[in-house]
């Protein structure tokens, strides 16, 4: 295109036609799919004038439940892309034994299982877990919205943005072929020249930044903007596990931006941190970056027991048995949670005795786990159990999670962790507990504040389904993985030469195929609802008989969430307020105070998008640019002082006056 | 379909019964369940502030641990004996405390309601801020001439990165106060203003904790254990 | 619910959060010249022990030139950043307290791990070597 190669690089850095993958089939074709799926949804939304309404009502808007929708979308979309992934990355494992190849080439599947994880964790379960938090805990403390609304909209968009580069890399070069934390020296500079870790680093710098904000953002409403008696031991559990979660991701996240900063200064500057050479000490990296990956662990899975809270309580009837033990209890595991992080790196070399603490706090932090498990059990003793979908992944999540903690145990002994280590074991291990931890939680999450969200339950028999396979594709896919673990099958391996080993692969591959009807049968749930939902309609805004307060107001709610802010005098105030017979007021609406839509956000976002795919390529006008940009629009915005404005409250009777009209026809 | 556990007939007969004891000794008459009044949150922007620094806090104890585990490593380099100028070092921090003296001065103005000594004495702590930039910035370039830039060794990286990070934060510090400084005279001392101006505050002090951390664990400890 | 744009009775700026900043304590001019004092002296004694080498054994002197950082971060805290056990709640201490924790363990743990490393390690070289004990 251009003659002279110094003006081409100068124009598009290291960015050449080399980089689209058009010679790989499998790549070729998804992109085809992908291009094809995203002209069809474009051309809809063209089709039916849905832009302004998307625009105005959704990407720009501040209001936490509808970014907490958003939120789960981007969720679920890269579930599919994630979990495609993982069934490449097993049928490769199945068929890839002797003189088969199988059909992933070695560098091909190390970026696939880099992918898997990364999606997973940072753009698959960060962003749901995100959803809910998001959606329920500002309903949960009768607030009317978070206390930084526009950081929440920011937020939002820069965790899309960051998923958007991530997911640029399968189309454009390459992603990183190192693993999902991208030890070093193989991700420095030297052993990764590509642009396969740049894409990793700036992906996750750029979500990081999203997930940081939201972290102090709803640590500040939590603070700030519970309804007036709500005490802290008068939270409702899940907004405590929110609460900790999000102290968890304000202290951990910004380890994860320094060491990456560290890594990327590496890679682009020439320094030598995590270098072999002049000094540096690859180790450190592990050290640092685990500081941050231990707390991750926990910040994914204490809003899934929170989610359990909830649904248990509400499933048996019964106030919670123990709440202030299931709150210290998380309060313990929040604190404990910095101090572990050596067991994941046992066999580096640090010694007997820095090993034997890590062991130790280790094992220690299973002792509240243990009694939170207690807990549900002893509130499910005797209570009336409606075996509703959400309870059914309750239950599938205690059994699970147990086996999943028990084996955690195991690997926190330092001598077995030598054997075990980098294993199939662990591998069964984590998704022992993410599955069966933290996606059963989400999963029941979904079912159970459903109706609050869109106002119609989701349909039982696909939701059952979808447990069913879940559950039974779970145990096929990982129990085999335990075995072939103890046998001392390592992890990340394209191709086996041992046989015997096969049959164990088939059977974990069979146990995916399962999981992923269960996905299908979640979607198919998600949309025979919608075509049900005239018939599965909840007017009542309680469609469980729920305790917290966000089945106080309507489903949907109001923009607003409460025309009357709740005032909290019991734990469980809705279930309080209904046994003492509350009347809600049916007049003296007065103007409620909102924030005003904001479109900041979405710029600010797509310009560190942009700055990131520059950096990434090497592009350094761009990313002049863009960053200059990003100066300009984050200063503009602070010359704006109109932020806000009031719903009259003409517009607030007359919704509540709809409430009160279906509520009577009940 | 629909036959599934139910939730129509079977939850309609459950009514609540876990009555805590508790909470009926309040009497008969029935509790306020909600304000009619317009409750007004106070604002949330200086704790969530405090927050963002907390977090920002631990970005540098990354930075500092990253020091104190390569900080030794010179791979026959330079030392921080052979490089550091403490004299110039020690006048690089009294620009950083005097400019943290005559941001308080400006936030008493601020008290009295005066603009133009307000203004002034944000001057004043910007200029002070450039001050402690230059010094900065001559004493990289000076490092990176003589050999010693942050590619020659681990402690040299480790060093660039914790006392550029320190150096990039008071940048974006005087980007702040320069703003703040167009949008005061615009708009008087309003609350959001007010509030911008004690984040500012909170901001520019905190950079000074973290000098206070800098100047002692790299520069005095590197010139002493040498 | 109609676009919340359309919705254009704005208000410019509501005083009625006036008491906005009342979480925040300002200092006098009394308490920042204390700080600026105390501060003054703080740093300008361990600079005096490190430039004229006060101390023999260079430990004693890292040990006290700490000592006198904390010290200067704790007055910076309470003269500068008006940092007390009242304000908003206490929750701003708290933070404080846990982010202190937190960067303790940080800091020690990851020296303590990364020197337990450093001493189980081969030598690399023969200079290491020499070195070893």
């Amino acid at each position: 295109m251009f003659s002279d190669p110094d003006v081409q690089q100068f124009i598009f850095g290291r960015l050449t036609w080399e980089a689209i993958p058009y010679h790989d089939p499998i790549l070729l074709m998804t992109f085809v799919a992908v291009a094809l799926g995203g002209i069809a949804l474009l051309g809809a939304v063209t089709y039916f004038g849905k832009w302004g309404y998307l625009w105005n009502e959704w990407f720009t808007s501040v209001d936490h439940k509808k970014i907490g929708i958003m939120y789960g979308i981007l969720a679920i979309v890269m579930l599919l892309r994630g979990f495609a992934d993982a069934i490449m990355m097993l049928t490769q494992k199945a068929i890839a034994f002797g003189p088969n190849e199988g059909y992933l080439p070695p560098h091909h599947f190390d970026q696939v299982f880099t992918a898997h994880g990364v999606i997973m964790i940072f753009f698959f379960a960060m962003p749901l877990v995100t959803a809910v938090m998001n959606f329920v805990m500002p309903l949960q403390i009768g607030a009317r919205d978070v206390a930084f609304p526009f950081l929440n909209n920011f937020s939002f968009w820069m965790t899309a943005g960051g998923a958007a580069i991530t997911m640029l890399s399968l189309f454009v070069g390459e992603f990183a072929r190192t693993g999902w934390l991208a030890y070093p020296p193989l991700s420095g500079a030297a052993y990764s020249p590509g642009v396969g870790v740049d894409y990793y680093i700036w992906g996750l710098q750029v979500a990081g930044v999203g997930t940081t904000l939201s972290g102090i953002n709803l640590i500040a409403t939590i603070v700030k903007m519970r309804a007036p008696g709500m005490t802290m031991m008068k939270l409702p559990v899940f907004t405590w596990t929110t609460l900790c979660t999000n102290i968890l991701i304000v202290a951990a996240f910004p380890v994860l931006t320094a060491t990456l900063t560290l890594l990327t200064l590496d890679r682009y500057v020439g320094t030598h941190f995590f270098t072999n050479d002049l000094g540096g000490n690859p180790m450190m990296y592990i050290n640092l970056i685990w500081i941050w990956g231990h707390p991750e662990v926990y910040i994914l899975i204490l809003p899934a027991f929170g989610i359990f809270s909830e649904v248990v309580s509400t499933f048996c009837g019964k106030r919670l048995f123990g709440y202030a033990s299931m709150v210290y209890a998380t309060v313990v595991i929040t604190i404990l949670s910095y101090l572990v992080w050596l067991h994941h790196f046992f066999t580096m070399g640090s010694g007997a005795s820095v090993n034997a603490f890590f062991g130790i706090t280790t094992m220690i932090i299973s002792i509240p786990t243990g009694a939170k498990i207690f807990n549900w059990l002893f509130t499910m003793y005797r209570g009336r159990i409606r075996y509703e979908v959400p309870m059914l992944w309750t239950i599938g999540f205690m059994v699970t999670f147990v086996i999943g903690g028990m084996t955690g145990v195991l690997l926190a002994v330092p001598p077995a962790d030598f054997v075990l280590h980098n294993g199939l074991f662990l591998i069964a291990h984590f998704h022992n507990v993410i599955i069966g931890g933290v996606v059963f939680g989400l999963m029941a999450g979904i079912n159970y504040w459903w109706p609050k969200a869109f106002g119609y339950k989701l349909d039982h028999f696909w939701g059952a389904t979808s447990f069913w396979f879940w559950l039974t594709g779970f145990y096929f896919t990982f129990m085999p993985m335990y075995v072939l673990g103890l046998m001392g099958v390592t992890r990340r391996l394209n191709h086996f030469d041992d046989p015997s080993l096969q049959i164990w692969f088939m059977i974990s591959t069979f146990g995916a195929c399962l999981i992923a009807l269960g996905i299908a049968t979640f979607i198919i749930q998600m949309v025979v609802s919608f075509m049900r939902r005239h018939e599965l309609r909840d007017v009542t805004g309680d469609p469980w008989q729920g305790r917290t307060l966000e089945w106080s107001t309507s489903s949907p709610p109001p923009d607003y969430n409460f025309a009357f802010t709740p005032v909290i005098h019991d734990l469980d105030a809705w279930w309080d307020m209904k046994r003492r017979g509350h009347s809600r007021p049916t007049e003296g609406y007065r103007p409620i105070h909102m924030p005003k839509n904001t479109s900041t956000g979405i710029f600010l976002s797509g310009l560190s998008t942009v700055l990131a795919f520059a950096l990434i390529w090497y592009i350094w006008w761009l990313a002049a640019a863009s960053f200059i940009g990003l100066l300009v629009v984050a200063i503009a915005h602070t010359f704006n002082y109109k932020r806000d404005f009031y719903i009259p409250a003409e517009e607030v009777m007359r919704s509540e006056n709809r409430r009160n009209q279906a509520l009577a026809a009940e | 379909m629909t036959a599934h556990p139910g939730t129509a007939d079977t939850a309609a007969k459950i009514v609540p019964q876990d009555v805590p004891a508790h909470a009926s000794a309040g009497g008969t008459e029935a509790p306020v369940f909600y304000e009619t009044k317009e409750h007004h949150a106070e604002s949330s922007t200086m704790l969530g502030f405090w927050i963002y620094l907390m977090s920002d806090a631990l970005i540098f104890a990354v930075l500092f641990a990253t020091y104190g585990v390569l900080g030794r490593n010179y791979a026959a380099g330079p030392s921080p004996a052979d490089l550091f100028d403490l004299p110039l070092i020690a006048l690089n921090t009294a620009l950083l405390l005097f400019s943290s003296i005559t941001y308080g001065v400006a936030m008493l103005e601020v008290e009295k309601r005066r603009m133009g000594l307000t203004l002034f004495w944000l001057g004043v702590t910007g200029l002070f801020g450039l001050g402690f930039l230059g010094i900065e910035l001559y004493e990289f370039h000076h490092l990176i001439e003589q050999g010693a830039g942050p590619q020659r060794s681990a402690f040299l990286s480790a060093f660039f990165a914790l006392v550029g990070t320190h150096g990039l934060h008071v940048t974006f510090g005087i980007i702040w106060l320069v703003t703040l400084m167009f949008q005061l005279p615009k708009r008087g001392f309003i609350p959001e203003n007010r509030r911008r101006l004690l984040c500012l505050g909170m901001f520019w002090h905190f950079l000074d904790v973290i000098w206070i951390g800098v100047f002692t664990f790299v520069y005095l400890m590197g010139v002493l254990l040498a | 619910m109609s676009a919340q744009s359309e919705r254009q009775n704005t208000v410019e700026h509501h005083d009625t959060d006036d008491h906005d900043d009342a979480g925040a304590h300002h200092g006098s001019f009394k308490d920042y010249l204390i700080g600026f004092f105390l501060s003054a002296v703080l740093t300008a004694i361990p600079f005096w022990i490190v430039i004229y080498d006060v101390f023999r054994n260079p430990m004693v002197g890292a040990v006290v030139i700490l000592i006198f950082a904390f010290v200067q971060i704790v007055v910076h805290m309470v003269y500068f950043l008006h940092l007390n056990s009242k304000s908003e709640g206490g929750w701003t201490v708290l933070a404080l307290i846990f982010t202190s924790i937190l960067v303790v363990i940080t800091l020690a743990g990851s020296l303590w791990v990364m020197s337990h490393l450093d001493a189980n390690m081969m030598p690399m070289s023969p200079a290491h070597m020499r070195s070893m004990p």
